[in-house]
């Protein structure tokens, strides 16, 4: 891996309005700042209605950010204007003041056309059956991706290019003819992953790519996307509610709660010394495989719900079930700091 | 202790169930045994499709056409529930045994409040409980299961509910006439982790007052080894492995059993290990095949798993499997014995 920065995320917010409901709506995603180095797995946790989705698709641009800015290897993809960015000469190397320090300046409002990133950025949806149209055969489906992005240059190539990423997923030639419904689920999900190579992708959403699957299947899934990842250099964003999943996919993991990042850090490290007492109650829900350790396990449980993204609670959004929440929670919002190096989490305990 | 003490809850054996499909005869359960005792929780284990809800539905007399029992038994306190007629099902169904599901907001009515359809439960089987009574012990039940601000939360809708909170009326709802026998079908898969622990601290909880019976459906065999004591896993309609719950996950003892351990990642693992997958796709239900049914996954397959269903190998404690492997290794012991 090297450490180039393939995806930089800085401050994105996405809100859903709501007819007849004054105010911002469903504050979906919050505030939320991350990078993504080349050839990684950022895996993002957390509980449904957390966000975690929707940052996927306002990523790719499925949703249209409220504000922020994402910027796609150098180029910026959308920028709702006035972030501080290094100010550049015509040459493009940065530009220093009198000190050596670097000039910045404001960046404009900026809104790229997305289809030519589309093809270097794609998604793979949670449920195989749902994504893929029941009326198309399998090559179909693959081969719409090669059309609309003109990556063949003859039906002959068209087809051989099908036939390998059908290999690829460790499916059948055959396979091309058939239609979705004549697959298993696990089958499903293979096809909806060579849907998203054919475009021969750098960056890829997995969404919840195995939740859908049985037991037995989601470890097979697990090790294609690992191969693949490997064999193509892939980049990816990996989504998923199950963290035992999560942590063994990625190298590194962040935690949302209701819309905002929590914690972000190295994978095994943040399950050795999660520093958020979310996280922390979220490692210790997870149920153990394992008898004994799971009955000698004490376990945090969280009184009550997530509350509604429509109305956060004010101060840290997570006070309202925090087992250690004080005062400073319900007026102030902890910043999110870098606590250890590369562990970062935002909570009010962690400054002391 | 009493005479019901004695008799077991629920014994089920040879169960054969199928569906009559224009496809052909699916073979959904295909012979399962097993028993249950009071204040006892069997966890079934097994992936889409292994018949572990079709089961559980024939225990309930839930079937539905083109589904039907075709073989075995299923006896409840020494009674034959299969021969239970109409009213007697009636009577069976939540005074005895009741059974809660995946997904709760499609098993509550949308347009009922929640007071409404709790009392209905109660008065469905209990004719002469007055509305005040009905009431009364609704309220009651719900606070049970953890709901607070009951008065104002049984005049609410289920869409007012979020999905954790629902699971709980649901329990409650399955709980209120006391059955001794309740299914829990997948409780908790829609659910978050969080919620999902909330769920099952609620149902431990539960199961320690009130000493009734449980089976709990899952696939996730973390929830299976907090929660259960004894486990059967399925595979194609059939029991493949059976046992105390600490035999099933630390002495495995069927190829199927241990490609599941394997192939999850362990939350407690330290550092990156790569999964051992189970190969191949689930069976394919309209073409089961003669033998074993886990033989064409099987890294262990041989020549005779391919043409005969193993028997069950006893291997103590009630821990049995239905491998061939097993068998060759008690013929080899027998043969040792005789030997020496």
């Amino acid at each position: 891996m090297d450490n180039k920065m393939l995806l930089q995320v800085q401050e994105l917010r996405k809100y859903f309005p709501v007819k007849g409901v004054k105010g911002p709506g469903v504050q979906a995603v919050e505030g939320v700042s991350l990078e993504i180095k080349k050839g990684e797995t950022l895996g993002l946790v957390g509980e449904s209605g957390c966000g975690k989705t929707t940052l996927g698709r306002t990523i790719l641009r499925l949703y249209e950010p409220t504000s922020g800015r994402i910027v796609y290897d150098g180029n910026t993809i959308y920028d709702s204007g006035n972030f501080d960015i290094p100010a550049l000469d015509k040459e493009g190397k940065k530009l220093l003041d009198k000190d050596g320090k670097p000039l910045t300046k404001k960046s404009k409002k900026t809104s790229a056309d997305m289809l030519q990133y589309r093809r270097r950025m794609q998604i793979i949806f949670q449920d195989p059956s749902a994504s893929l149209d029941p009326r198309m055969t399998v090559g179909e489906i693959i081969g719409e991706a090669i059309d609309i992005h003109k990556l063949a240059g003859s039906k002959a190539e068209r087809t051989e290019m099908i036939k390998s990423l059908l290999d690829d997923v460790g499916l059948n030639t055959e396979h091309a003819n058939r239609f979705p419904h004549e697959f298993s689920g696990g089958q499903q999900q293979r096809v909806g992953i060579a849907r998203a190579l054919a475009v021969k992708p750098e960056f890829i959403v997995c969404d919840e790519p195995i939740s859908a699957l049985d037991v037995s299947i989601q470890s097979q899934i697990v090790n294609m996307l690992e191969d693949l990842q490997s064999n193509l250099g892939l980049t990816y964003l990996f989504i998923a509610h199950d963290l035992s999943v999560v942590r063994h996919i990625s190298n590194r993991i962040g935690v949302m709660y209701l819309g905002t990042l929590v914690e972000l850090g190295e994978s095994y490290e943040l399950n050795r010394r999660p520093l958020h007492p979310y996280t922390k109650t979220l490692l210790s829900a997870v149920p153990v495989p394992d008898p004994e350790k799971s009955r000698a396990k004490r376990r945090i449980v969280l009184e009550g719900d997530i509350p509604s993204p429509m109305n956060p609670p004010a101060g840290c959004r997570f006070h309202t079930r925090c087992p250690y929440a004080m005062p400073i929670c319900k007026q102030e919002v902890p910043a999110f700091k870098e606590y250890e190096k590369g562990h970062w989490a935002a909570c009010h305990l962690l400054e002391k | 202790m009493s005479n019901t003490e004695d008799k077991k809850l629920l014994e089920i054996k040879d169960l054969k169930v199928s569906f009559f499909t224009p496809a052909g005869e699916v073979k959904a359960v295909g012979g399962i045994s097993y028993e249950l005792g009071y204040g006892e929780v069997m966890g079934i284990v097994g992936e889409s499709g292994s018949g572990k809800s079709v089961e559980a539905y024939s225990i309930m007399g839930l079937l539905q056409s083109p589904g039907k029992v075709i073989g075995g038994s299923i006896t409840f306190e020494g009674e034959d529930v299969l021969a239970y007629n109409k009213n007697q099902l009636i009577d069976f169904r939540g005074n005895k045994v009741s059974m809660i599901f995946q997904n709760p907001m499609t098993c509550l009515n949308p347009v009922y409040t929640i007071g409404n359809q709790l009392t209905e439960a109660l008065r469905a089987h209990n004719k002469e409980i007055s509305a005040a009574d009905a009431n009364k012990k609704s309220m009651e039940m719900l606070e049970f299961v953890g709901i607070n601000n009951v008065e104002k939360r049984m005049k609410q809708f289920p869409h007012e509910f979020s999905g954790g909170m629902r699971q709980r009326v649901m329990i409650a709802m399955g709980l209120i006439c006391s059955p001794k026998l309740l299914i829990a079908d997948e409780p908790t898969t829609a659910l978050d982790v969080t919620i999902q622990a909330q769920i099952l601290e609620l149902m431990k909880d539960l199961q320690k007052k009130t000493r009734m019976g449980i089976i709990f459906i899952t696939h996730n065999l973390g929830v299976v080894a907090e929660i259960c004591d004894k486990v059967s896993v399925m595979y194609a309609g059939k029991i493949v492995e059976q046992g105390l719950v600490n035999d099933i996950f630390y002495k495995p003892a069927h190829p199927y059993t241990i490609g599941l351990l394997r192939s999850m990642p362990r939350v407690d693992a330290d550092e990156y290990e790569r999964l051992i997958p189970i190969e191949g796709t689930p069976v394919d239900m309209l073409n089961t095949p003669s033998g074993c049914p886990f033989a064409p996954r099987c890294e262990k397959c041989m020549q005779v798993c391919l043409k005969r269903m193993p028997p069950y190998v006893e291997l103590g404690n009630g821990h049995r499997s239905a491998c061939w492997l097993r068998v060759q290794e008690e013929m080899n012991k027998k043969e040792e014995q005789a030997n020496g």
